[in-house]
């Protein structure tokens, strides 16, 4: 099975770095992954795409997820920008950072096609700054997309932040995303782990 | 061993596997990652005594590569873009006085208009530089024909260029299995220079040759880049032998045996094409991928015969010649100058517009229900609209092909292709 994931967010906030730990968790969980970046010129603040794809078998193809089966939209003023929400397939997801709920972001309105359990909201940035000193939500929402989908377990997950951030930072973000997974489930993981 | 990593750093790694003596480079998007990732090795001493130069210019990294090759060490450097067309008054001298450097290339378009994505413009703009130029169509290629091109170019005292899609495959993140050292030693033998600057045995490298002998000098050089045919496929078997990686040589293909119809391409639009080839099968339409690993020298042969049996040829074009028209595909055409077969030419994914299945798929569709010309030149991924308008804007008369999406107007008694 593909499983394909579009991040939107801005230059500083970890996009690319997200869908590069995503393909990692994948790959140690013994799947095959593709991450990458959509190619901009690299500024702080400038809106910035990253994809990932996961599957069973090798991936030959290099081109752009255009029908993501989950959305992270890292900044919620990313929203309203042409080609955030495209493509999403029916049964997909949607992850915002926003201390908000959907409700009152309106999201069902944006992606009427999504079951209303499948779009969450989550405070990643408040909760990076209150545990890091810093407003990065890449590893909360990494855990809480790991707990709304379950393309990953929260413990590869985890394993492979600590791999990347080393010691002390490493920890913090593996807390994080622990975090991220309780918000996005209440605890137990919204559906059964896909392998 | 297999691991989950970005293709610039997978890229490095294989070359500082390869025990290079000098690496000298200046950083160009979307080559950066690798010098950047080599810098860092060559300084935490994992690249024995490799001497790293931080150079003012790609002029100087190429000139700097030149005079370490020429006085004995195995030398490397990386570029894209216009970074290789500012080094390409030296890459002539590199492959005229026989010096085995090894370059990457992270290919990305050519300005005017800045672009820093993917196309094959840059590599194309310097294929008659002679060196021997090998595309990558993904990482694992792209890692594993590294190693190779050491090999070549000292085999054959030729320098040797891996075209890697830039951004597309030099910063993608994806499963790779590095070679090991003992293997890589065991395959690429230390260098031994055919010839070296010695100052206590001094010889003169690149004299001056005038009439009476530059005609022989070139005819050599041709003839010895054609070897290069031989020795890109016995290098491939040998490090297949050695490392169990199947890098197939100068092509690849992708289901083409019992074929009509081949898609013949460069690069990391193969992993699509083999996508929708399979997409294409399942309909019951016999398609199937010819990669060209080896783009110079140019296997004439090979490539007529990997084509023999089919009776449509889909060439797509990462880059083209202005005012001229196609470049692979003219040599497609070279290939097939005395067979039936019909060559639909386009161009697309040009500047970094991703060539994705969808747009293959309707290209192949398109094809196949006879609205692609194989006369002209074809724009598949072209906004018509806008080319259109701008015209018009402009008061030009312009002919019916354009609104098609095509160069070569038939209406103008003009194939461009």
């Amino acid at each position: 099975m593909t499983f394909e994931v579009r991040f939107h967010g801005r230059g500083g906030q970890g996009v690319v770095t997200a869908a590069e730990l995503l393909s990692v968790t994948a790959f140690s969980q013994g799947r095959r992954a593709l991450a990458f970046p959509s190619f901009g010129s690299e500024r702080t603040g400038a809106p910035v795409v990253s994809y990932c794809r996961i599957d069973d078998r090798a991936i030959r193809a290099h081109d752009p997820v255009e029908q993501p089966d989950a959305v992270v939209v890292q900044d919620p003023t990313l929203l309203g920008l042409p080609g955030v929400l495209d493509g999403l397939v029916d049964d997909g997801f949607l992850l915002v950072n926003s201390a908000g709920s959907p409700e009152s972001l309106d999201l069902g309105t944006l992606v009427p096609q999504l079951e209303p359990h499948h779009i969450v909201t989550v405070p990643a940035t408040d909760l990076a700054r209150s545990l890091l000193g810093r407003p990065l939500p890449n590893t909360a929402l990494l855990g809480a997309l790991a707990g709304l989908t379950g393309v990953v377990t929260l413990a590869s997950l985890q394993e492979a932040i600590r791999e990347r951030f080393g010691a002390a930072a490493g920890d913090l973000n593996a807390t994080l995303a622990g975090e991220g997974f309780v918000r996005a489930t209440g605890g137990a993981g919204r559906h059964a782990q896909a392998g | 061993m297999r691991r989950q990593v970005e293709g610039s750093r997978a890229v490095a790694e294989s070359v500082a596997l390869c025990r290079p003596g000098v690496i000298a480079a200046y950083p160009i998007s979307p080559q950066t990652h690798i010098v950047e990732a080599l810098s860092d090795l060559v300084s935490l001493g994992r690249v024995g005594s490799c001497r790293y130069l931080m150079v003012e210019s790609e002029f100087a990294a190429m000139s700097a590569c030149i005079g370490a090759s020429a006085a004995g060490a195995r030398a490397y450097t990386a570029t894209a873009s216009q970074g290789l067309l500012f080094m390409a008054e030296a890459l002539p001298n590199a492959s005229g006085l026989r010096l085995p450097v090894v370059m990457t290339v992270a290919n990305r378009a050519l300005g005017a208009p800045i672009n820093i994505w993917n196309d094959h413009s840059d590599a194309m703009s310097q294929r008659d530089a002679g060196w021997i130029q090998l595309f990558a169509e993904s990482n694992q290629a792209a890692v594993d024909l590294h190693v190779q091109a050491f090999a070549l170019a000292e085999e054959l005292s030729v320098p040797v260029m891996v075209c890697m899609d830039g951004f597309v495959l030099t910063h993608a993140v994806e499963e790779v299995d590095l070679p090991t050292q003992e293997q890589v030693d065991a395959f690429l033998p230390p260098f031994r220079p055919a010839q070296v600057l010695d100052p206590d045995q001094p010889v003169t490298i690149g004299a001056m040759v005038g009439p009476e002998a530059f005609t022989e000098v070139k005819f050599l050089e041709a003839h010895r880049q054609l070897r290069a045919l031989d020795a890109v496929q016995e290098t491939a078997d040998r490090y297949f032998d050695v490392t169990g990686h199947d890098t197939g040589g100068l092509t690849t293909s992708y289901r083409l045996e019992d074929a009509d119809i081949a898609v013949v391409a460069l690069g990391s639009v193969l992993g699509a094409a083999a996508d929708v080839v399979d997409d294409l099968r399942a309909d019951g339409v016999p398609v199937g991928t010819l990669g060209v690993t080896c783009f110079r020298p140019w296997p004439l042969d090979e490539i007529r015969e990997a084509l023999a049996g089919v009776s449509s040829v889909i060439v797509l074009n990462r880059a083209f010649s202005v005012g001229s028209g196609s470049i692979l595909g003219a040599d497609v055409r070279l290939s097939l100058a005395a067979e039936q077969t019909h060559v639909y030419d386009v161009v697309l994914g040009l500047g970094g517009r991703p060539v994705t299945r969808a747009v293959l798929r309707r290209l192949l569709d398109d094809v196949l229900e006879g609205r692609v010309s194989d006369r002209a030149l074809s724009f598949p991924d072209l906004d018509v609209d806008t080319v259109v308008r701008e015209l018009d804007r402009e008061g030009h008369q312009r002919p019916e092909s354009v609104a098609r999406g095509e160069l070569g107007a038939d209406e103008w008694g003009k194939a461009w292709t």
